[in-house]
């Protein structure tokens, strides 16, 4: 059963910006998925859709198999979202803002209020329970929208960015929390610049670069990949092909051949294997790699990202 | 309807009752104020040297009308700024991601509104009858109207919290548009003394036929139509209505 089956997905802002150029999403009943991508990668809008907070363009949405434009009720029930700004209001206590999102989903109000006993108490809130938001720390206000998605018990939890600005010890109690949620069956989609969060958490991973998908892998094949170099070596024309053992490679054509090298074992096998076998190498390039790219940018990304966030820890 | 509906249109509407009675410094006691000054000046200073207006003291004659005006301020205030700083605040993406139906949204906003308003009239009729014998000629008319003006005004305000950009949208209508037509609005004189043309004039100002409906209710008086008065009060809750659903419908101002 696929919990989120997204086709050619397009939005095109008012004003021009073209945040998502087709994407393609499929996420199983029960998985852990992470879609990993850079700031402005359109993360944030593919939440918005489909969390009916953004009208798309064009394309398809369906979640649990209910489709956004001919069942939305039901595919709104199954949807718990958890949004990467503060979206409540300031002056309601916790206790109400929990309940009325129940509420607002046909939870009866006794129901609701046991319910937001359990939450607020799983989320380590009930002592502010009767505190307006406002006073909560940026970690609680964070830990309120987890419990607040949470309340009419939905299929799918949907969070985007949830540990930006959580201290690493906040951070690790809710990567907690989240393992079990999903254990208990809750399908969990999160957004995050941080490559350890998601390998911490997920199974699956897509990563999403200048609105499209450029790599949908399991967490395990995408790391397998990044430990991956492909080199191009130019030959000779007309030399003869070569066999190497221990590597993956492609003939080109007569005069080109790629490998793809792991990190760990280095160049020199495949110079001698070459040499062996009497093919002389002329030249030898980096094959680009989007997604070697761009997860050297998320990396150095999430590097001043911690670097700062200590240093706000610091100050504190 | 269903029981989900049911439920979330009650959420909405004890949410919004919450918020106004937190504040009721801000929006439960101004209007009774205001309108005890009103009633002082206006009705035992001044009145008591005018004499009498439409065959009643003047006292008699303007309380309906300020009765009307303060629901009015208060229906249209609560909604407008209410739905106004969800948008400002993002709260309203708590609505907008449930399966709450649209008319469901609108309802329970203008719900709110319309409490609200019913409350500050109730006020503001308890101070008055420190003033004057109320006598009530026409129930029904007079609850009718009553509750018709406050729903218009309700759906007004959420329009007007619609289009808002900035809190200043939200003061312009009601200091712009709402103030003088109600002052023009037949709620301190009788359209029998303005000279003919004003009052043709007059009588293109919706509040003139919501306030004479609802002292016709009262004192069994009108400057025009009781017919008329509750036509003009459907048409324009059927116009506002269809304007806040159409708005919320397309996501102006809520969705991206
Ligand atoms: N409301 C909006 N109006 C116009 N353009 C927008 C709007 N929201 C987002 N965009 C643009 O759409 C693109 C994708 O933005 P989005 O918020 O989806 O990125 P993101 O992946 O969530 O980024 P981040 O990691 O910074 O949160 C960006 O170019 C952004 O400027
Ligand atoms: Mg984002």
């Amino acid at each position: 059963m696929l919990a989120l089956q997204i086709n050619d997905l397009r939005k095109v802002y008012r004003g021009g910006t073209e945040a998502l150029k087709g994407v393609d999403l499929h996420v199983q009943a029960g998985d852990f998925f992470a879609l990993l991508g850079p700031n402005g990668a359109g993360k944030s809008t593919t939440i918005g859709i489909i969390s009916s907070l953004i009208n798309k363009t064009s394309g398809s949405v369906k979640v649990f198999g209910d489709d956004l434009d001919k069942d939305l009720v039901r595919a709104k029930s199954h949807i718990g979202l958890v949004p990467q700004e503060f979206n409540f209001n300031q002056f309601e206590t916790l206790m109400q803002i929990v309940v009325n999102q129940a509420g607002y989903y046909g939870v009866p109000r006794t129901l609701a209020k046991q319910r937001a006993e359990k939450y607020l108490k799983q989320l380590d809130l009930w002592d502010k329970r009767n505190a307006p938001a406002r006073e909560l720390s940026g970690g609680m206000k964070r830990r309120l929208m987890i419990a607040r998605a949470l309340m009419h018990e939905p299929k799918m939890l949907i969070l985007d960015e949830p540990t930006a600005g959580v201290d690493i010890e906040i951070r690790r109690s809710m990567w907690v929390f989240l393992k079990k949620i999903n254990q208990q069956g809750i399908t969990i989609i999160l957004t995050t610049h941080y490559l350890e969060e998601a390998e911490m958490l997920c199974r699956n991973i897509a990563i999403i670069d200048k609105g499209q998908i450029i790599e949908n892998t399991s967490m395990k094949g995408l790391l397998s990949k990044l430990n991956v170099e492909t080199f191009v070596l130019d030959l000779p024309p007309n030399s003869i092909q070569p066999t190497l053992q221990d590597f993956d490679f492609r003939q080109i054509d007569d005069h080109s051949l790629e490998v793809d090298v792991p990190k760990s074992s280095g160049l020199n096998a495949v110079f001698s294997q070459l040499s062996d076998q009497g093919v002389q190498v002329l030249s030898m390039r980096n094959k680009s790699n989007r997604l070697e790219e761009l997860f050297v940018r998320l990396v150095e990304n999430g590097r001043t990202d911690n670097a700062s966030a200590e240093q706000e820890n610091n100050l504190e | 309807m269903n029981s989900l509906q049911l439920t979330a249109l009650r959420t909405i509407w004890i949410k919004e009752c919450t918020r106004f009675l937190r504040i009721w410094i801000q929006t439960l006691v101004p209007p009774a104020i205001t309108m005890s000054l009103y009633f002082v000046i206006f009705g035992n200073l001044i009145g008591s040297r005018i004499g009498q207006m439409g065959g009643f003291s003047y006292m008699e004659f303007i309380v309906p009308g300020l009765i009307m005006m303060a629901v009015i301020t208060s229906a249209y205030a609560n909604v407008s700024s209410s739905f106004f700083s969800a948008k400002f605040q993002r709260n309203v993406e708590e609505l907008l991601v449930a399966p709450v139906s649209n008319w469901i949204i609108i309802l329970g906003y203008v719900g709110g509104g319309v409490t609200r308003g019913l409350l500050v009239g109730a006020l503001v009729t308890m101070v008055s009858l420190f003033f004057v014998d109320l006598q009530i000629h026409n129930p029904l008319m007079l609850l009718l109207t009553l509750v018709l003006t406050a729903t218009l005004f309700a759906a007004a305000g959420l329009v007007n919290a619609v289009f808002a950009k900035t809190f200043d949208d939200i003061s312009m209508i009601p200091t712009f548009v709402l103030t003088p037509l109600t002052y023009l609005g037949g709620v301190f004189y009788s359209l029998a003394l303005l000279p003919e043309f004003w009052q043709w004039v007059s009588k293109a100002n919706p509040i003139v036929y919501m306030v004479n409906g609802f002292r016709y209710g009262f004192l069994g008086v009108s400057d025009v139509g009781i017919g008329t008065s509750v036509a003009v009060l459907i048409g324009f809750n059927v116009l506002l209505f269809g304007l806040a659903w159409n708005l919320i419908n397309r996501g102006v101002g809520i969705r991206s």
